[in-house]
């Protein structure tokens, strides 16, 4: 039987999906951010920027597609929050413009200043996205101060949702767990940029300089992550009762992770190949493992993320919690589409596998042959 | 609600959209253009036609990037800015963004990587279905945000739920299905592949000036003037259909349109102030010489419409507009405590549902669109258009006859179209923007309730920040497209 509520968890999955996608294609500001550091000369800054450039597209894509999804299932959630968190959301749109227009016309230009300028852009990209995207999602987790009256509708002033103070979202930056999220995910994506290169690339010296590097960045992520993991299950969550009434409860997320057997799973396999894929990546002596260390670690990473999505939409709890007002915190049933819209929307849905076909076939076309010097020397087509 | 956040916002998604409207066009038009470019090199076969469809897909992928990037900042300036908005009817306006980046972005974004990457990575066959992909994806995307664009401009399918406070999707084909969506996406595709038309002539005729790439710039301008003419004609064709659309939908458009301010049967089209051909705006509002248009002052105090259906003034609609409102708060009020209170007051919303949106109106002069700013926009679009039209015929007719050496004239002349074609564009879109103005959603929303709860000041932050960093990168995209056309597709056979 689809009930609303059914169709309400059906699209916080999807909305889970799409995050967990986004999250790994996060790859692509990650490479861009170590375009200098890890790029000291024109060939391996080229390699950088072919390998994981020829991606933006699916990122940026991923993310707007994040943006609609949320707008047609939660649409309380996306004027709620874009509207009131305006400065991070702000921000994070200016670093994806950068990032688009940064990656098609470094290659182009033939003005040495001019292409040091927009590779600077993809390093000012490659690490404040992430950090706003981790900050803005730690909300989630943390709260932020809004305020929600329907009833304002009827007045002469007509505002629905409104932010509790001037600084619209960068408040955030006040909570030191904002913070480690954030660098959590700039972790996260530079550790997966650099798996992804040492995938894609074929060429000795230089996925030998990306495995060393890994040796640092790997660690400095796994301790992120530990940290972020545990400011989420050691603190206080956002819980509603079945009268839709939101209370505060002691370590509600790891309440719910233990009682989300799925939820559970998904977080320990996930965390599991994560490691392994870092693990095989430096330690292993045979080429076939290291090369494919990537798979491990993004499917892991995949599944960490929708672990951390469904703990905080499933379970009796507010997936964007107001710190200032608990009573006008987000959840799936008081923030989601009509049961029309859902219900539509859900059969237009049934497409995607067909979307998602077409997607891996083309990448493997283009992937299909590692990107090598001679490619880079030879080919007219290339950034 | 302060005027200056609305003017600032208003500002913003302006401006936006008119940086994303010098781009997009070109996608779709130089789309079509490559596809068949690829087309017949796979078809004949030869190193010739190879160059020049890579040719222009270069320039395809220049204008891409900058294109992408302003249509992100779109869609989410309808959560940032217009967050009201994002709540009273994102249940309906979701959907086709939503769909637009499931189908259409992401069929884009994947096949032109392949297109531009996959020259020697895949077949021929895969890579120019991956080129018509690109294409394709570019007019899907059209269409879906043309669907909820044509909704904003004639709201269907959809009813004013008060328990939530919004308005919901009751009828997805009544969405899908707008006529004025139809027409509009038909009119923008269109205008797109004039523009691709119009760009490709305009390259051709500076190669053919400069005595350069003289074979390429023939058999180029031939399918870009092909494309150009369909292209302008379908324009015509749509724009009529428009036209009446915009007539019995949104009559205040049209009378501002035309600074109509006293309208009534055989009504006159003006040319230019002073100049008018009588009955003309009749018979092309209408079909019909008798056919009443409404001017201003009708709209405001009340007209009888063609179909003998008394339209009340805007003072009746600003009362009813009170009493929805009203009767809204009357029933939110008394939902939880007295159902019968509550169903009285629901019934009274019912009755004045169609004029919600003027509870918020306090004067006339709010519902009226700065007129004389729609009236020039809309003539100098068709007057660059016109002119279009013409260079484009005289290049199809001298191409098809092979006689186009020695027409310095043709050549200045379709070169000077580049920048008409793209005035036309953007003063297509302030004519349709600015002339709904002050409703984002037609009679159901007026600005000053859609609105985000921000500072003014935050906005014009934001807007001076985007307009720095688009004209930073439209001077860099021209910078780098002026530099590949000067190369011409020689440079490629060089490097082959």
């Amino acid at each position: 039987m689809i009930t609303y509520e059914f169709l309400q968890n059906y699209w916080w999955v999807l909305i889970s999906i799409l995050g967990s996608a986004l999250v790994f294609l996060l790859f692509v500001n990650g490479g861009g951010a170590q375009i200098f550091c890890l790029g000291k000369n024109e060939e391996e800054r080229a390699f950088i920027i072919n390998s994981c450039g020829r991606k933006w597209e699916f990122t940026f894509t991923t993310l707007v597609v994040f943006g609609g999804a949320f707008f047609a299932s939660f649409p309380l959630f996306y004027s709620t929050s874009f509207g009131g968190a305006y400065w991070v959301w702000m921000l994070i749109l200016l670093m994806f413009v950068l990032q688009a227009v940064s990656y098609e016309f470094q290659h182009r230009i033939e003005n040495k200043k001019w292409i040091n300028l927009f590779r600077i852009f993809l390093v000012i990209n490659g690490w404040l996205a992430p950090f706003l995207i981790g900050a803005a999602v730690s909300t989630f987790f943390t709260g932020s101060d809004f305020h929600v009256n329907k009833d304002a509708m009827g007045s002469l002033n007509p505002i629905i949702s409104t932010w509790g103070n001037g600084w619209h979202g960068l408040e955030a930056l006040a909570n030191w767990r904002n913070w480690a999220f954030g660098l959590m995910l700039v972790g996260l994506s530079q550790t997966c940029s650099l798996l992804y290169m040492i995938n894609n690339i074929d060429d000795a010296s230089f996925n030998a300089k990306t495995r060393k590097r890994l040796i640092i960045t790997g660690p400095v992520f796994i301790v992120l992550f530990l940290i972020t993991a545990a400011s989420i299950f050691l603190s206080n969550g956002y819980a509603v009762d079945t009268n839709g009434v939101v209370t505060m409860e002691a370590f509600k997320y790891l309440h719910n992770l233990l009682q989300m057997p799925v939820a559970l799973i998904m977080i320990l396999v996930g965390v599991i190949l994560v490691l392994c894929g870092i693990g095989t990546a430096i330690f292993s002596n045979k080429e076939k493992c290291w090369k494919n260390s990537i798979w491990p670690f993004g499917i892991g990473t995949v599944l960490v993320v929708m672990s951390l999505f469904f703990i905080i939409g499933f379970n009796g709890t507010s997936f964007y919690p107001s710190s200032s007002d608990l009573q006008s915190s987000l959840t799936l049933a008081n923030s989601c589409s009509s049961p029309f819209t859902l219900k539509t929307m859900a059969i237009v849905s049934l497409l995607i596998p067909f979307v998602l076909a077409y997607m891996i076939i083309a990448w493997r076309a283009i992937d299909k042959k590692s990107i090598t010097r001679e490619e880079l020397n030879e080919s007219e087509n290339k950034y | 609600m302060d005027s200056a956040l609305i003017l600032w916002s208003r500002a913003q998604f302006a401006m936006t959209a008119a940086y994303h409207w010098l781009f997009v066009p070109m996608t779709l038009g130089l789309g079509l253009v490559m596809a068949i470019m690829e087309s017949i090199y796979v078809k004949k076969g030869g190193e010739f036609w190879k160059k020049t469809a890579k040719f222009w897909q270069k320039i395809f992928g220049i204008n891409f990037a900058v294109g992408v990037a302003t249509g992100i900042i779109l869609e989410f300036e309808f959560g940032t800015n217009w967050s009201n908005y994002s709540w009273f009817v994102g249940d309906i306006f979701g959907a086709p963004l939503a769909i637009e980046g499931i189908f259409a972005f992401f069929m884009e974004s994947t096949f032109m990587a392949v297109m531009y990457f996959g020259w020697k990575k895949v077949s021929k066959g895969f890579h120019l279905a991956s080129t018509w992909l690109t294409a394709c994806g570019a007019a899907i995307s059209a269409l879906w945000i043309l669907i909820a664009n044509g909704w904003m401009q004639h709201p269907t399918g959809m009813a004013f739920n008060p328990d939530t406070v919004r308005n919901e999707m009751v009828d997805f084909w009544a969405v899908v299905g707008n006529p004025v969506a139809i027409s509009k996406f038909f009119h923008a595709v269109l205008s797109g592949w004039e523009v691709g038309g119009v760009v490709v002539m305009g390259i051709c005729c500076w190669y053919l000036l400069k005595g350069r790439e003289l074979e390429f710039a023939r058999k180029s301008l031939l399918i870009g003037s092909i494309v150009g003419v369909v292209g302008t004609l379908g324009v015509i064709l749509t724009g009529d259909t428009s036209a009446q659309h915009v007539a019995k939908y949104q009559p205040m458009k049209l009378a501002a349109v035309e600074g109509l301010e006293n309208g009534g049967s055989r009504a006159p089209f003006s040319i230019v102030p002073g100049v008018e051909i009588p009955g003309m705006l009749s018979i092309l509002a209408t079909h019909d010489i008798d056919g009443i248009v409404p001017g201003i002052n009708d709209i405001i105090n009340g007209y009888v419409d063609n179909e003998g259906n008394v339209i009340p003034s805007l003072e009746e609609k600003i009362t009813r507009g009170n009493i929805a409102l009203s009767a809204f708060q009357q029933y939110r009020s008394n939902v939880d405590s007295d159902p019968a209170a509550a169903a009285e007051a629901k019934l009274i919303l019912d009755e004045n549902m169609d004029y919600f949106g003027y509870g918020y109106i306090d004067s006339p002069e709010e519902v009226i669109p700065p007129v004389d700013m729609v009236f020039w926009t809309f003539r100098i679009m068709i007057g660059c258009g016109c002119l279009c039209l013409l260079a484009l015929l005289l290049s199809l007719w001298f191409a098809y006859k092979d006689k186009l050496s020695n027409k310095k004239w043709l050549y200045w002349f379709g070169f000077i179209c580049i920048p008409l074609i793209y005035i036309a564009g953007e003063c297509g879109w302030m004519t349709a923007e600015i002339g709904r103005q002050p409703w984002t959603i037609q009679d159901l929303l007026p600005l000053k309730a859609a609105v985000s709860g921000i500072e003014a000041a935050s906005v014009k932050t934001t807007f001076m920040v985007f307009v720095i960093v688009f004209s930073l990168f439209l001077a860099v995209e021209l910078t780098i497209m002026v530099k590949a056309i000067k190369k011409g597709p020689k440079v490629e056979e060089q490097n082959n």
